[in-house]
Protein backbone atom coordinates (compact mmCIF):
# COMPACT_ATOMS: atom_id res chain seq x y z
CA UNK A 1 0.00 0.00 0.00
CA UNK A 2 1.38 3.41 -0.95
CA UNK A 3 1.08 6.31 1.46
CA UNK A 4 -0.61 9.34 -0.06
CA UNK A 5 -3.04 12.09 0.86
CA UNK A 6 -5.78 9.84 -0.50
CA UNK A 7 -4.79 6.84 1.66
CA UNK A 8 -4.46 9.09 4.71
CA UNK A 9 -7.97 10.52 4.18
CA UNK A 10 -9.46 7.12 3.49
CA UNK A 11 -8.07 5.72 6.76
CA UNK A 12 -8.88 8.83 8.77
CA UNK A 13 -12.48 8.99 7.62
CA UNK A 14 -13.24 5.34 7.00
CA UNK A 15 -11.64 4.06 10.20
CA UNK A 16 -9.95 1.23 8.31
CA UNK A 17 -7.03 -0.37 10.14
CA UNK A 18 -3.59 0.36 8.73
CA UNK A 19 -2.05 -2.85 7.39
CA UNK A 20 1.25 -4.19 8.69
CA UNK A 21 4.09 -2.41 6.97
CA UNK A 22 6.27 -5.45 6.43
CA UNK A 23 5.75 -9.20 6.34
CA UNK A 24 6.91 -11.40 9.23
CA UNK A 25 7.46 -14.73 7.49
CA UNK A 26 8.86 -17.96 8.89
CA UNK A 27 12.49 -18.37 7.84
CA UNK A 28 13.02 -20.45 4.70
CA UNK A 29 15.63 -23.20 4.58
CA UNK A 30 18.01 -21.27 2.34
CA UNK A 31 18.72 -17.78 1.04
CA UNK A 32 21.15 -16.23 -1.40
CA UNK A 33 22.14 -13.64 1.20
CA UNK A 34 21.59 -13.67 4.95
CA UNK A 35 22.09 -10.30 6.62
CA UNK A 36 22.83 -10.47 10.35
CA UNK A 37 21.27 -7.46 12.05
CA UNK A 38 18.05 -5.57 11.20
CA UNK A 39 19.19 -2.10 12.10
CA UNK A 40 19.16 0.76 9.63
CA UNK A 41 22.37 -0.36 7.92
CA UNK A 42 21.28 -3.99 7.56
CA UNK A 43 17.80 -3.11 6.29
CA UNK A 44 19.21 -0.54 3.87
CA UNK A 45 21.63 -3.19 2.60
CA UNK A 46 18.72 -5.57 2.00
CA UNK A 47 16.71 -2.87 0.24
CA UNK A 48 19.51 -1.89 -2.16
CA UNK A 49 20.37 -5.56 -2.81
CA UNK A 50 16.79 -6.09 -3.94
CA UNK A 51 16.32 -2.78 -5.75
CA UNK A 52 19.66 -2.37 -7.54
CA UNK A 53 21.09 -5.85 -7.88
CA UNK A 54 18.06 -8.10 -8.32
CA UNK A 55 19.07 -10.11 -5.25
CA UNK A 56 15.68 -10.67 -3.65
CA UNK A 57 16.15 -14.05 -2.00
CA UNK A 58 17.43 -12.28 1.09
CA UNK A 59 16.77 -12.67 4.82
CA UNK A 60 17.54 -10.09 7.47
CA UNK A 61 17.94 -11.82 10.84
CA UNK A 62 17.49 -9.81 14.01
CA UNK A 63 18.28 -10.98 17.53
CA UNK A 64 15.78 -8.62 19.12
CA UNK A 65 13.36 -6.35 17.35
CA UNK A 66 13.89 -4.39 14.18
CA UNK A 67 15.70 -1.09 14.72
CA UNK A 68 16.00 -1.81 18.44
CA UNK A 69 19.77 -1.45 18.71
CA UNK A 70 21.75 1.64 17.90
CA UNK A 71 19.25 2.68 15.22
CA UNK A 72 16.76 3.36 17.99
CA UNK A 73 19.32 4.75 20.42
CA UNK A 74 21.31 7.36 18.53
CA UNK A 75 20.89 11.14 18.43
CA UNK A 76 19.97 11.17 14.70
CA UNK A 77 22.51 13.72 13.52
CA UNK A 78 23.28 13.70 9.80
CA UNK A 79 26.28 15.51 8.31
CA UNK A 80 29.04 14.89 5.78
CA UNK A 81 31.78 17.37 6.75
CA UNK A 82 34.50 14.81 7.38
CA UNK A 83 38.13 15.70 6.79
CA UNK A 84 39.63 12.95 4.67
CA UNK A 85 38.64 12.46 1.04
CA UNK A 86 37.61 8.84 1.58
CA UNK A 87 35.28 9.75 4.44
CA UNK A 88 33.93 12.81 2.66
CA UNK A 89 32.97 10.69 -0.37
CA UNK A 90 31.25 8.10 1.81
CA UNK A 91 29.28 10.46 4.04
CA UNK A 92 28.40 12.83 1.19
CA UNK A 93 27.12 9.84 -0.79
CA UNK A 94 24.87 9.12 2.19
CA UNK A 95 23.77 12.75 2.56
CA UNK A 96 22.72 12.91 -1.10
CA UNK A 97 20.62 9.77 -0.56
CA UNK A 98 19.06 11.29 2.57
CA UNK A 99 17.84 14.23 0.52
CA UNK A 100 15.53 12.06 -1.58
CA UNK A 101 14.95 9.20 0.83
CA UNK A 102 11.39 9.94 1.96
CA UNK A 103 10.18 10.08 -1.67
CA UNK A 104 12.25 7.04 -2.60
CA UNK A 105 10.83 4.91 0.20
CA UNK A 106 7.36 6.52 0.17
CA UNK A 107 7.88 6.84 3.92
CA UNK A 108 8.40 10.05 5.84
CA UNK A 109 11.84 9.76 7.45
CA UNK A 110 11.52 13.38 8.60
CA UNK A 111 14.91 14.40 7.27
CA UNK A 112 15.34 17.98 8.40
CA UNK A 113 18.40 19.83 7.04
CA UNK A 114 18.39 22.40 9.80
CA UNK A 115 22.16 22.85 9.95
CA UNK A 116 24.83 21.39 12.19
CA UNK A 117 27.02 23.91 13.94
CA UNK A 118 30.33 22.86 15.50
CA UNK A 119 31.74 25.21 18.10
CA UNK A 120 35.39 26.21 18.39
CA UNK A 121 36.66 27.10 21.86
CA UNK A 122 40.41 27.43 21.37
CA UNK A 123 42.93 28.57 18.78
CA UNK A 124 43.54 24.92 18.00
CA UNK A 125 39.80 24.33 17.42
CA UNK A 126 39.66 27.36 15.12
CA UNK A 127 42.58 26.13 13.05
CA UNK A 128 41.24 22.58 12.84
CA UNK A 129 37.72 23.64 11.89
CA UNK A 130 38.95 26.10 9.27
CA UNK A 131 41.02 23.29 7.81
CA UNK A 132 37.85 21.19 7.77
CA UNK A 133 35.94 23.96 6.01
CA UNK A 134 38.59 24.26 3.30
CA UNK A 135 38.98 20.49 2.87
CA UNK A 136 35.21 20.03 2.64
CA UNK A 137 34.79 22.79 0.08
CA UNK A 138 37.55 21.32 -2.08
CA UNK A 139 35.48 18.13 -2.03
CA UNK A 140 32.33 20.01 -3.04
CA UNK A 141 30.78 19.70 0.44
CA UNK A 142 29.20 22.77 1.99
CA UNK A 143 30.77 23.97 5.21
CA UNK A 144 31.31 27.55 6.27
CA UNK A 145 33.04 29.46 9.02
CA UNK A 146 30.96 31.64 11.35
CA UNK A 147 32.13 34.33 13.73
CA UNK A 148 30.70 34.16 17.28
CA UNK A 149 28.19 36.88 16.30
CA UNK A 150 27.07 34.88 13.25
CA UNK A 151 26.83 31.74 15.38
CA UNK A 152 24.62 33.59 17.85
CA UNK A 153 22.42 34.87 15.02
CA UNK A 154 22.05 31.34 13.65
CA UNK A 155 21.36 29.86 17.09
CA UNK A 156 19.93 32.54 19.44
CA UNK A 157 19.92 30.56 22.73
CA UNK A 158 23.67 30.04 22.47
CA UNK A 159 25.75 31.81 25.10
CA UNK A 160 28.54 33.58 23.23
CA UNK A 161 29.67 35.63 26.21
CA UNK A 162 33.41 36.01 26.66
CA UNK A 163 32.81 35.16 30.35
CA UNK A 164 32.39 31.46 29.52
CA UNK A 165 34.99 29.11 30.93
CA UNK A 166 35.66 28.08 27.32
CA UNK A 167 34.40 31.02 25.23
CA UNK A 168 33.15 30.44 21.70
CA UNK A 169 35.67 31.71 19.18
CA UNK A 170 33.67 30.74 16.11
CA UNK A 171 31.87 27.81 14.54
CA UNK A 172 31.80 25.65 11.45
CA UNK A 173 28.32 25.31 9.95
CA UNK A 174 27.11 22.72 7.47
CA UNK A 175 23.68 23.98 6.43
CA UNK A 176 22.64 20.81 4.56
CA UNK A 177 23.30 18.74 7.66
CA UNK A 178 20.54 18.05 10.15
CA UNK A 179 18.51 15.26 11.69
CA UNK A 180 16.02 12.56 10.70
CA UNK A 181 13.62 10.32 12.59
CA UNK A 182 15.63 7.21 13.43
CA UNK A 183 12.72 4.76 13.85
CA UNK A 184 11.17 5.87 10.57
CA UNK A 185 14.43 5.14 8.76
CA UNK A 186 14.41 1.52 9.96
CA UNK A 187 10.67 1.14 9.33
CA UNK A 188 10.85 2.76 5.90
CA UNK A 189 13.68 0.53 4.75
CA UNK A 190 12.00 -2.55 6.27
CA UNK A 191 8.74 -1.80 4.49
CA UNK A 192 10.42 -1.11 1.15
CA UNK A 193 12.69 -4.17 1.39
CA UNK A 194 9.80 -6.42 2.41
CA UNK A 195 7.77 -5.20 -0.56
CA UNK A 196 10.63 -6.28 -2.84
CA UNK A 197 10.60 -9.78 -1.37
CA UNK A 198 13.14 -9.56 1.46
CA UNK A 199 12.27 -11.68 4.52
CA UNK A 200 12.73 -9.80 7.80
CA UNK A 201 12.94 -12.28 10.66
CA UNK A 202 12.91 -10.83 14.16
CA UNK A 203 13.66 -12.61 17.43
CA UNK A 204 16.09 -14.82 15.56
CA UNK A 205 19.59 -14.79 17.01
CA UNK A 206 22.49 -16.14 15.00
CA UNK A 207 24.37 -18.60 17.22
CA UNK A 208 26.92 -20.03 14.78
CA UNK A 209 28.32 -19.52 11.30
CA UNK A 210 28.78 -22.83 9.50
CA UNK A 211 31.52 -23.26 6.90
CA UNK A 212 32.31 -25.92 4.31
CA UNK A 213 35.74 -27.64 4.52
CA UNK A 214 37.20 -25.17 2.01
CA UNK A 215 36.39 -22.40 4.50
CA UNK A 216 33.50 -20.68 2.73
CA UNK A 217 30.31 -19.92 4.60
CA UNK A 218 27.47 -22.37 4.08
CA UNK A 219 24.84 -21.52 6.64
CA UNK A 220 24.04 -19.90 9.94
CA UNK A 221 22.66 -21.63 13.00
CA UNK A 222 19.97 -19.56 14.66
CA UNK A 223 17.55 -19.79 17.57
CA UNK A 224 14.95 -20.58 14.90
CA UNK A 225 16.95 -23.30 13.19
CA UNK A 226 19.61 -23.66 10.54
CA UNK A 227 19.44 -21.34 7.53
CA UNK A 228 21.64 -22.06 4.53
CA UNK A 229 23.19 -19.05 2.81
CA UNK A 230 25.47 -18.48 -0.17
CA UNK A 231 26.61 -15.22 1.39
CA UNK A 232 26.44 -13.91 4.94
CA UNK A 233 26.66 -10.18 5.62
CA UNK A 234 27.31 -9.17 9.22
CA UNK A 235 25.88 -5.75 10.10
CA UNK A 236 25.78 -6.25 13.83
CA UNK A 237 27.21 -2.95 15.15
CA UNK A 238 28.40 -3.38 18.75
CA UNK A 239 28.11 -7.16 18.55
CA UNK A 240 30.20 -7.53 15.40
CA UNK A 241 33.16 -9.00 17.30
CA UNK A 242 30.83 -11.64 18.74
CA UNK A 243 29.37 -12.55 15.33
CA UNK A 244 32.74 -12.59 13.56
CA UNK A 245 34.22 -14.80 16.27
CA UNK A 246 31.68 -17.44 15.15
CA UNK A 247 33.63 -17.55 11.89
CA UNK A 248 36.96 -17.61 13.70
CA UNK A 249 37.83 -14.00 12.95
CA UNK A 250 39.29 -11.53 15.44
CA UNK A 251 38.36 -7.96 14.56
CA UNK A 252 40.09 -4.59 15.06
CA UNK A 253 37.10 -3.47 17.12
CA UNK A 254 36.27 -2.51 20.66
CA UNK A 255 32.70 -2.07 21.90
CA UNK A 256 31.79 0.77 24.23
CA UNK A 257 28.52 2.04 25.71
CA UNK A 258 27.61 5.42 24.21
CA UNK A 259 25.00 7.37 26.11
CA UNK A 260 22.23 9.72 25.11
CA UNK A 261 19.45 11.41 27.02
CA UNK A 262 16.37 13.52 26.37
CA UNK A 263 14.75 16.33 28.30
CA UNK A 264 11.09 16.96 28.92
CA UNK A 265 9.42 18.34 25.76
CA UNK A 266 9.29 22.11 25.35
CA UNK A 267 8.25 24.48 22.59
CA UNK A 268 10.78 25.05 19.79
CA UNK A 269 13.86 26.65 21.35
CA UNK A 270 16.81 25.25 19.45
CA UNK A 271 16.73 25.77 15.67
CA UNK A 272 19.75 23.67 14.71
CA UNK A 273 22.12 20.97 15.90
CA UNK A 274 24.97 22.24 18.08
CA UNK A 275 28.10 20.21 18.73
CA UNK A 276 31.14 21.03 20.75
CA UNK A 277 34.02 18.65 20.51
CA UNK A 278 36.20 20.36 23.11
CA UNK A 279 33.74 20.42 25.99
CA UNK A 280 31.56 17.61 24.67
CA UNK A 281 28.16 19.11 24.20
CA UNK A 282 25.97 17.59 21.54
CA UNK A 283 22.37 18.73 21.30
CA UNK A 284 19.36 19.16 19.05
CA UNK A 285 15.61 19.38 19.52
CA UNK A 286 13.28 16.68 18.27
CA UNK A 287 9.98 17.45 16.58
CA UNK A 288 8.29 16.27 19.79
CA UNK A 289 10.10 19.09 21.58
CA UNK A 290 12.55 17.05 23.63
CA UNK A 291 16.13 18.20 23.70
CA UNK A 292 18.15 15.26 22.43
CA UNK A 293 21.59 15.16 24.00
CA UNK A 294 24.51 12.97 23.09
CA UNK A 295 27.01 12.11 25.79
CA UNK A 296 30.35 10.35 25.51
CA UNK A 297 31.32 6.70 25.64
CA UNK A 298 32.46 5.03 28.80
CA UNK A 299 36.20 4.62 29.04
CA UNK A 300 36.12 0.83 28.98
CA UNK A 301 34.91 -2.00 26.76
CA UNK A 302 31.39 -3.04 27.74
CA UNK A 303 28.18 -4.55 26.40
CA UNK A 304 26.07 -3.27 29.27
CA UNK A 305 23.87 -0.82 27.26
CA UNK A 306 24.04 1.50 30.25
CA UNK A 307 27.02 3.68 31.02
CA UNK A 308 28.24 5.71 33.95
CA UNK A 309 26.22 8.63 35.26
CA UNK A 310 29.31 10.82 35.43
CA UNK A 311 29.57 10.60 31.63
CA UNK A 312 26.10 12.09 31.17
CA UNK A 313 26.72 14.63 33.92
CA UNK A 314 29.85 15.86 32.17
CA UNK A 315 27.86 16.59 29.01
CA UNK A 316 25.04 18.29 30.92
CA UNK A 317 27.55 20.61 32.58
CA UNK A 318 28.74 21.71 29.15
CA UNK A 319 25.15 22.12 27.87
CA UNK A 320 24.21 24.28 30.85
CA UNK A 321 27.24 26.47 30.26
CA UNK A 322 26.47 26.92 26.55
CA UNK A 323 22.69 27.27 26.99
CA UNK A 324 21.94 28.85 30.39
CA UNK A 325 18.20 28.83 29.58
CA UNK A 326 18.21 25.03 29.59
CA UNK A 327 19.36 24.77 33.21
CA UNK A 328 15.85 24.30 34.60
CA UNK A 329 14.89 21.55 32.16
CA UNK A 330 14.44 18.11 33.62
CA UNK A 331 15.84 15.06 31.90
CA UNK A 332 13.29 12.37 31.10
CA UNK A 333 15.28 9.36 29.98
CA UNK A 334 18.84 8.27 29.41
CA UNK A 335 20.16 5.11 27.84
CA UNK A 336 23.19 3.53 26.27
CA UNK A 337 23.93 1.82 22.98
CA UNK A 338 26.91 -0.39 22.27
CA UNK A 339 29.12 1.11 19.57
CA UNK A 340 31.92 -0.74 17.81
CA UNK A 341 34.96 1.47 17.48
CA UNK A 342 37.89 0.88 15.12
CA UNK A 343 41.45 2.05 15.79
CA UNK A 344 41.16 4.79 13.13
CA UNK A 345 37.51 5.65 13.90
CA UNK A 346 36.49 4.85 10.34
CA UNK A 347 34.11 2.03 9.42
CA UNK A 348 34.98 -1.32 7.91
CA UNK A 349 32.93 -2.18 4.79
CA UNK A 350 33.80 -5.13 2.64
CA UNK A 351 35.11 -8.63 2.26
CA UNK A 352 36.67 -10.78 4.96
CA UNK A 353 39.26 -13.57 4.82
CA UNK A 354 36.32 -16.05 4.95
CA UNK A 355 34.85 -16.57 1.45
CA UNK A 356 31.21 -15.54 1.32
CA UNK A 357 31.38 -13.60 4.59
CA UNK A 358 31.06 -9.82 4.36
CA UNK A 359 31.15 -7.23 7.09
CA UNK A 360 29.88 -3.70 7.58
CA UNK A 361 30.88 -2.43 11.00
CA UNK A 362 33.04 -0.07 12.99
CA UNK A 363 30.76 2.95 12.60
CA UNK A 364 31.62 3.86 16.16
CA UNK A 365 29.75 6.82 17.56
CA UNK A 366 28.48 8.17 14.25
CA UNK A 367 26.87 5.53 12.07
CA UNK A 368 23.30 6.79 11.77
CA UNK A 369 24.19 9.57 9.34
CA UNK A 370 25.67 7.05 6.94
CA UNK A 371 22.72 4.63 6.91
CA UNK A 372 21.60 5.05 3.25
CA UNK A 373 25.11 5.33 1.85
CA UNK A 374 26.40 2.46 3.95
CA UNK A 375 23.60 0.18 2.80
CA UNK A 376 24.01 1.29 -0.80
CA UNK A 377 27.75 0.63 -1.13
CA UNK A 378 27.63 -2.50 1.01
CA UNK A 379 24.83 -3.99 -1.10
CA UNK A 380 26.96 -3.46 -4.20
CA UNK A 381 29.93 -5.03 -2.43
CA UNK A 382 27.96 -8.11 -1.39
CA UNK A 383 26.22 -8.50 -4.75
CA UNK A 384 29.38 -8.24 -6.86
CA UNK A 385 31.80 -9.88 -4.45
CA UNK A 386 34.17 -6.94 -4.77
CA UNK A 387 34.23 -3.58 -3.00
CA UNK A 388 32.15 -0.70 -4.31
CA UNK A 389 34.61 2.11 -5.26
CA UNK A 390 33.45 4.28 -2.35
CA UNK A 391 33.76 1.34 0.06
CA UNK A 392 37.14 0.14 -1.22
CA UNK A 393 39.31 2.33 1.07
CA UNK A 394 37.36 1.05 4.08
CA UNK A 395 38.52 -2.53 3.69
CA UNK A 396 39.36 -4.74 6.65
CA UNK A 397 42.79 -5.19 5.07
CA UNK A 398 43.76 -1.56 5.71
CA UNK A 399 44.90 -2.46 9.20
CA UNK A 400 47.51 -4.75 7.65
CA UNK A 401 48.59 -2.40 4.84
CA UNK A 402 48.63 0.61 7.14
CA UNK A 403 46.41 2.71 4.86
CA UNK A 404 44.30 3.92 7.79
CA UNK A 405 41.66 6.62 7.40
CA UNK A 406 42.44 8.45 10.58
CA UNK A 407 39.30 10.28 11.58
CA UNK A 408 40.18 9.78 15.26
CA UNK A 409 41.62 13.26 15.42
CA UNK A 410 39.88 14.54 12.32
CA UNK A 411 36.25 13.80 13.10
CA UNK A 412 34.49 16.83 14.41
CA UNK A 413 33.38 15.22 17.64
CA UNK A 414 35.31 13.47 20.36
CA UNK A 415 35.24 9.69 20.38
CA UNK B 1 30.83 4.59 37.95
CA UNK B 2 32.93 1.56 38.76
CA UNK B 3 34.49 0.93 42.14
CA UNK B 4 37.96 -0.37 41.34
CA UNK B 5 40.35 -1.99 43.81
CA UNK B 6 43.85 -0.73 43.09
CA UNK B 7 46.23 -3.53 44.24
CA UNK B 8 48.23 -0.94 46.15
CA UNK B 9 45.66 1.64 47.32
CA UNK B 10 42.43 -0.32 47.74
CA UNK B 11 38.95 0.52 46.46
CA UNK B 12 38.63 3.87 44.75
CA UNK B 13 36.08 5.41 42.35
CA UNK B 14 36.59 4.96 38.62
CA UNK B 15 37.39 8.61 37.97
CA UNK B 16 40.71 8.21 39.80
CA UNK B 17 41.78 5.80 37.07
CA UNK B 18 42.59 5.76 33.38
CA UNK B 19 41.57 2.76 31.29
CA UNK B 20 44.51 1.14 29.51
CA UNK B 21 42.91 -1.29 27.07
CA UNK B 22 43.10 -5.07 26.82
CA UNK B 23 45.76 -6.66 29.03
CA UNK B 24 48.43 -9.26 28.24
CA UNK B 25 49.15 -8.10 24.68
CA UNK B 26 52.91 -8.41 24.56
CA UNK B 27 55.02 -6.40 22.15
CA UNK B 28 56.99 -8.78 19.89
CA UNK B 29 60.43 -9.50 21.34
CA UNK B 30 61.97 -9.58 17.87
CA UNK B 31 60.27 -6.72 15.99
CA UNK B 32 62.32 -7.11 12.82
CA UNK B 33 61.02 -10.62 12.24
CA UNK B 34 57.36 -9.60 12.30
CA UNK B 35 55.41 -9.28 9.06
CA UNK B 36 52.60 -6.78 8.45
CA UNK B 37 49.90 -9.20 9.54
CA UNK B 38 51.66 -9.84 12.84
CA UNK B 39 51.99 -6.10 13.46
CA UNK B 40 48.33 -5.58 12.63
CA UNK B 41 47.43 -8.26 15.14
CA UNK B 42 49.60 -6.70 17.86
CA UNK B 43 48.48 -3.13 17.18
CA UNK B 44 44.83 -3.46 16.25
CA UNK B 45 43.15 -6.82 16.82
CA UNK B 46 41.34 -7.08 20.13
CA UNK B 47 39.32 -9.94 21.60
CA UNK B 48 36.47 -7.56 22.59
CA UNK B 49 34.60 -10.38 24.35
CA UNK B 50 31.05 -10.35 25.60
CA UNK B 51 31.99 -11.79 28.96
CA UNK B 52 35.19 -11.87 31.00
CA UNK B 53 37.79 -9.34 29.87
CA UNK B 54 41.33 -8.87 31.17
CA UNK B 55 42.23 -5.20 30.96
CA UNK B 56 44.77 -2.67 32.18
CA UNK B 57 43.99 0.31 34.37
CA UNK B 58 46.28 3.00 35.69
CA UNK B 59 45.69 4.77 38.98
CA UNK B 60 46.59 8.19 37.58
CA UNK B 61 45.07 10.22 40.42
CA UNK B 62 46.57 7.94 43.05
CA UNK B 63 49.74 5.90 43.09
CA UNK B 64 50.19 6.27 39.33
CA UNK B 65 50.79 2.56 38.84
CA UNK B 66 49.43 0.22 36.16
CA UNK B 67 47.62 -2.95 37.14
CA UNK B 68 45.38 -5.55 35.58
CA UNK B 69 41.72 -6.21 36.12
CA UNK B 70 39.25 -8.92 35.12
CA UNK B 71 35.75 -7.59 34.48
CA UNK B 72 32.57 -9.04 33.01
CA UNK B 73 31.70 -6.79 30.07
CA UNK B 74 27.99 -7.61 30.35
CA UNK B 75 27.47 -6.80 34.05
CA UNK B 76 30.61 -4.60 34.42
CA UNK B 77 31.28 -6.57 37.65
CA UNK B 78 34.98 -6.75 38.51
CA UNK B 79 36.06 -10.18 39.66
CA UNK B 80 39.74 -9.49 40.36
CA UNK B 81 42.52 -6.94 40.15
CA UNK B 82 46.18 -7.97 40.21
CA UNK B 83 49.64 -6.53 39.82
CA UNK B 84 51.63 -6.55 36.57
CA UNK B 85 53.61 -9.74 36.22
CA UNK B 86 51.10 -11.77 38.20
CA UNK B 87 49.15 -14.41 36.32
CA UNK B 88 45.48 -13.68 35.81
CA UNK B 89 43.26 -15.53 38.31
CA UNK B 90 41.25 -18.44 36.96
Amino acid sequence: MRFSVYSLMRHALGGAAWPEQWRSPEPRAAYDVVIVGAGGHGLATAYYLARDHGVRNVAVLERGWLGGGNTGRNTTVIRSNYLWDESAMLYEHALKLWEGLAQELNYNVMYSPRGVMMLAHSVHDVQVFKRHVHANRLNGIDNEWLTPEQAKAFCPPLNTSSELRHPILGAALQRRAGVARHDAVAWGYARAASALGVDIIQNCEVTAICRVPSGAVAAVETTRGRIAARKVAAVAAGHTSVVMAMAGLCMPLESYPLQALVSEPVKPVLPCVVMSNSIHAYISQSDKGELVIGAATDAYVSYSQAGGLHIAEHTLEAICELFPTFRRLRMLRNWGGIVDVTPDRSPIIGLTPVPGLYVNCGWGTGGFKATPGSGHVFAATVARGEPHPIAAPFSLDRFRTGRLIDEAAAAAVAH
Amino acid sequence: MLLIACPWCGKRPENEFRYGGEAHIARPLDPASQDDAAWAEFLYLRSNPKGMHAERWRHIHGCGRFFNCVRDTVSDRISATYRPGETPPR
